[in-house]
């Protein structure tokens, strides 16, 4: 469906480019909304938007929170109980009132990417716990004490010894965080607290209600969303699962014949 | 005798872990005022021999320098190990002093292969300047454990056997040329036809490269097999100490006697002393906090002055035995007792 | 009468992930009786397939390991059991526990950590035959404990509460509450220190003294099974190498494993050089043909190569399974 948005016949940004209220049929899959848009194809858009919104939250996240878990889970001592204090500061910060408080302040500016980065800076904490708990344990096995000895240094050290067994558990948050930020984007959306000019998700529920699509009898404006968001989630939770599967070190020994 | 003739020396060292939450708690005394030394021109194979719990295992980690001791020190070639805190110096330590851990599937890492760890050692301890020579120091050390890199080299480490990996670790600890190995444990995880093997080795590297071992052992049976000298260790002290054969053949320490009579013998014709019926305690007897001798509680000979204080350190013989039988101050004791 | 009669036992471990099937040969054709009134040693390395013969025989058959063939046949005084077609149902409500009990090398995994011991001892009688009286079950309970030389209190003691080595000695009490005619001890002692071992050790010979049961007694340590069992085989990659009575095996091994080993064992007070065999046990997935000891074997023919050696009679209880022996040769 994203790569289909380059190929779209119609401008997302335009309204009553077709007749508008129309019922799904073949030439509309999806119908036609009340602004005259034909629903698939901007729905297109709006997957590749919401999808875009997630990967950006998710590298963001996932870098912070492999350095700080690596570190403070390798270093230990005073460094690891200053980064933890800091990550547990945004563990129980209140995600969605400064949320929707920064989308008042930065109402101006808040494009998807915007979105995007305020989402990666605010969902790194919890999985670098998560990566540090790993990390205190592989600090305490034997091969790690061998590196030492071998006289490798630290960064060497958790890069070679620590990161390989911490991937698998990247992998699985990132699924978590990719669902997390594309929910909250949503969320902001509907509450029409985003750039609502953008077609996301999110949006697209903003402007059904705002249509008052249900009462309208437009169904197909609620569900058509509604309906590609669980294939979506459904779909990226299938896939990263089985490459979970495939990645995780206990499966990696198991096909090499351990 | 001056520190500087010696390799190791271990004085006084103590260690206390500081158990239960962060107000109150108590310490724990996991190493007691524990003190030998090895030479620096006569390499040895020196046995630590202890239960679990006798704190033979904090001790190789002071050793490694991995823990601070609470109190005493340890010199290396004259120098105290904690006084080292640059990395360079660190450096300098660890290629004279090498580990060979317990369980040869966890030495290294299940996702490298073996072949990493030789390379690393060998260039993070400037053995070799380039490749090719790091590669023929790597082959060395394997071929002075009878392996080849031929043998390991793309290897993950369940592709070989426990055996193996374990000689792959006392090659890894042997490319920087160490004086010292500490070896913990390093054949309890091993299958009985391989483990001589490894044993075998330890003897080489003594008699061939010079190299002194401090082999740590439950084991009895390997340590009178290759050890020049043994210390007994039990709830943290060393309770007896000297040549292997005084040791073993003639414990002095009741403690040393009944770990001996203990240990099952692969004879079925002398299952009579083993088959001796023993007491054992219902509950962990709490002999770390014990005052007096820590064997106290189960000692046959048991004096009154035995749970009053420490034991002294007595000379008998070749043999150095922390007990009342052997001093002064119990032989009169032990007079009063008897009308 | 034999208490257990093992015929030709093949059970292997069937895997597959991701197209790449693999298969185990972890018990492949082993026959051995066991009789009533001894004790009977298994020896043998990491993963010879020991602990795969004492979960069939013990009927623990789960995915992925599978029978092949074979039959375990027990006979509990005329109460005849084949443990290959037996109901679930039926091993738990008369065999598991009153026939046959595990001891295993962990006892925390029987002993319930938040439950005080007697709680448990209770749990195991409800289940098995049921408490009508309650006093009765205490004043039963209390006798078994002291027959077996513990002290009452262990049963108000909660597992933590007690050393290792007590902890293990009322698992092997509790395994024993209905006088099981096989007790399978799996490695009882192997993570134990020397001394609380004996005294461990000491518990199972008492009480199989006492009540002249079956002991299968599975251990590495050979210098457990000289001071313990009474006729003990060796097995090596999956076979049993050789089966004899314990004395005969430390002072008369016949087959070159049993021998390396033997001798490989060092003794306090003895320092002549131990030699170790060349080569590894082998991959049990991939375990060479003819005798699988024959790539490690001092004295390998051409014949040990491609046929497998049968395990011949050679002397009154004694069985070797090596081309060097032959049924009548000795």
């Amino acid at each position: 469906m994203i790569f289909l948005s380059y190929d779209s016949p119609y401008d997302p940004s335009k309204s009553f480019v077709v007749p508008w209220d129309l019922p799904p049929s073949w030439e509309h899959p999806f119908g036609t909304t009340s602004r005259g848009q034909d629903l698939f194809w901007w729905l297109t858009f709006a997957v590749r938007n919401s999808l875009y919104v997630g990967v950006v939250t998710a590298i963001i996240s996932r870098v912070i929170s492999i350095l700080v878990g690596l570190t403070a889970g390798y270093r230990g001592g005073w460094i690891d109980r200053v980064l933890m204090a800091i990550s547990d500061t945004f563990v129980v910060l209140p995600l969605l009132p400064i949320l929707i408080l920064l989308s008042f302040l930065l109402r101006e500016s808040m494009n998807l990417l915007n979105l995007a980065i305020i989402l990666g800076l605010f969902g790194w904490s919890f999985d670098a716990r998560l990566i540090r708990s790993q990390v205190l344990s592989l600090r305490e096995r034997s091969f790690t004490r061998t590196a030492v000895y071998s006289g490798t240094n630290s960064f060497w050290i958790t890069i070679h010894e620590h990161l390989p067994f911490v991937l698998p558990i990247v992998f699985a948050t990132t699924l978590n965080n990719l669902l997390w930020s594309m929910g909250m984007e949503v969320t902001l959306s509907v509450l029409g607290l985003s750039d609502l000019s953008t077609p996301t998700l999110g949006t697209a529920l903003f402007w059904a209600n705002q249509h008052g699509a249900l009462v309208a009898g437009v169904w197909w404006w609620i569900t058509a969303p509604a309906l590609v968001t669980a294939v979506l989630f459904l779909g990226l939770y299938l896939l990263f699962t089985s490459i979970n599967e495939y990645i995780d070190p206990r499966t990696r020994l198991r096909l090499i014949g351990g | 005798m001056s520190t500087s003739e010696k390799l190791l020396d271990v004085q006084h060292v103590t260690v206390k872990f500081h158990i239960g939450g962060l107000l109150g708690g108590t310490f724990l005394t996991a190493v007691n005022d524990v003190s030998f030394s090895l030479e620096s021109n006569k390499p040895e194979i020196f046995t630590l021999a202890g239960e679990s719990g006798s704190g033979k295992t904090t001790l190789s980690r002071v050793l490694l320098r991995d823990l601070e001791p609470t109190a005493g020190r340890v010199l290396f070639e004259g120098r105290d190990v904690s006084t080292i805190r640059k990395r360079s110096e660190f450096i300098e330590f660890m290629k004279k002093v090498q580990p060979v851990f317990q369980n040869p599937f966890e030495t290294f890492s299940p996702l490298r292969r073996v072949e990493a760890y030789l390379f690393d050692t060998a260039n993070n301890f400037k053995m070799a300047s380039n490749d090719r020579d790091a590669a023929r120091v790597v082959d060395d050390a394997l071929r002075n454990v009878g392996l080849s890199l031929d043998e390991v080299r793309q290897r993950y480490p369940h592709e070989l056997s426990g055996g193996q990996i374990q000689r792959v670790s006392v090659a890894r600890a042997l490319i920087s040329q160490p004086r010292l190995i500490l070896a913990d444990e390093p054949v309890s995880m091993v299958d009985a036809s391989l483990r001589m093997e490894i044993v075998n080795l330890f003897r080489k590297l003594r008699d061939e490269k010079g190299v002194s071992v401090l082999y740590i052992t439950h084991d009895l049976a390997t340590a009178y097999y290759i050890s020049d000298r043994i210390a007994i260790m039990l709830r943290g002290y060393i309770v007896e100490m000297g040549p292997v054969e005084d040791v073993l053949e003639r414990p002095a320490h009741p403690y040393t006697q009944l770990l001996k009579e203990s240990v099952p013998e692969p004879a079925p014709q002398k299952r009579e002393t083993w088959a001796r019926h023993i007491e054992l305690g219902a509950t962990e007897v709490k002999e770390y906090g014990r005052i007096g001798c820590k064997f106290a509680g189960r000692c046959p000979k048991v004096m009154d002055i035995c749970r009053e204080a420490d034991p002294p350190n007595v000379q008998v013989g070749q043999q150095m035995v922390k007990c009342y039988l052997y001093s002064e101050r119990g032989e009169k004791a032990a007079a009063e007792a008897q009308p | 009468m034999t208490l257990l009669s093992v015929r030709n036992l093949r059970a292997y471990y069937q895997t597959e992930a991701y197209g790449i099937s693999r298969t185990v040969q972890a018990v492949d054709g082993i026959s051995f009786d066991l009789f009533p009134n001894e004790i009977y040693g298994v020896a043998g390395e990491s993963s010879c397939g020991k602990t795969t013969l004492i979960k069939v025989i013990s009927g623990n058959i789960k995915h992925p390991l599978k029978v092949l063939e074979g039959s375990v046949i027990y006979n509990f005084n005329g109460y005849q059991v084949d443990m290959l077609q037996i109901s679930e149902d039926e091993l738990r409500r008369n065999v598991r526990w009153k026939q046959i009990s595990y001891v295993m090398q962990g006892s925390m995994s029987v002993l319930n950590p938040v439950r005080k011991v007697i709680k448990t001892f209770e749990d195991i009688v409800r289940t098995h035959e049921g408490i009508t009286d309650k006093k009765k079950f205490l004043e039963q309970t209390r006798a078994h404990i002291n027959r077996l030389g513990l002290p009452t209190d262990v049963l108000n003691a909660y597992p933590h509460q007690l050393s290792g080595g007590m902890r293990q000695r009322v698992a092997i009490a509790l395994a024993t509450v209905f006088q099981p005619a096989l007790i399978i001890a799996d490695e009882p002692t192997t993570a134990l220190d020397v001394v609380v071992q004996r005294g461990v050790l000491h518990m199972i010979k008492d009480i199989q003294a006492m009540s002249k049961n079956t002991v299968l007694l599975v251990t590495h340590d050979m210098a457990v099974h000289a001071n313990v069992t009474d006729r003990m085989m060796i097995m090596y990659a999956g076979r049993i190498a050789e089966e004899a009575p314990t004395e005969s095996i430390f002072n008369a091994p016949l087959h070159p494993y049993t021998q390396h080993l033997i001798n490989s064992l060092p003794m306090i007070g003895e320092k002549t050089t131990r030699t170790s065999l060349g080569g590894s046990p082998p991959n049990l997935a991939n375990p060479p043909g003819g005798c699988r000891f024959h790539p490690r074997c001092p004295h390998v023919m051409d014949e040990c190569r491609t046929v497998v050696p049968d395990l011949v009679t050679v002397k009154e209880r004694h069985r070797v399974a090596c081309h060097l022996f032959k049924e009548d040769s000795v």
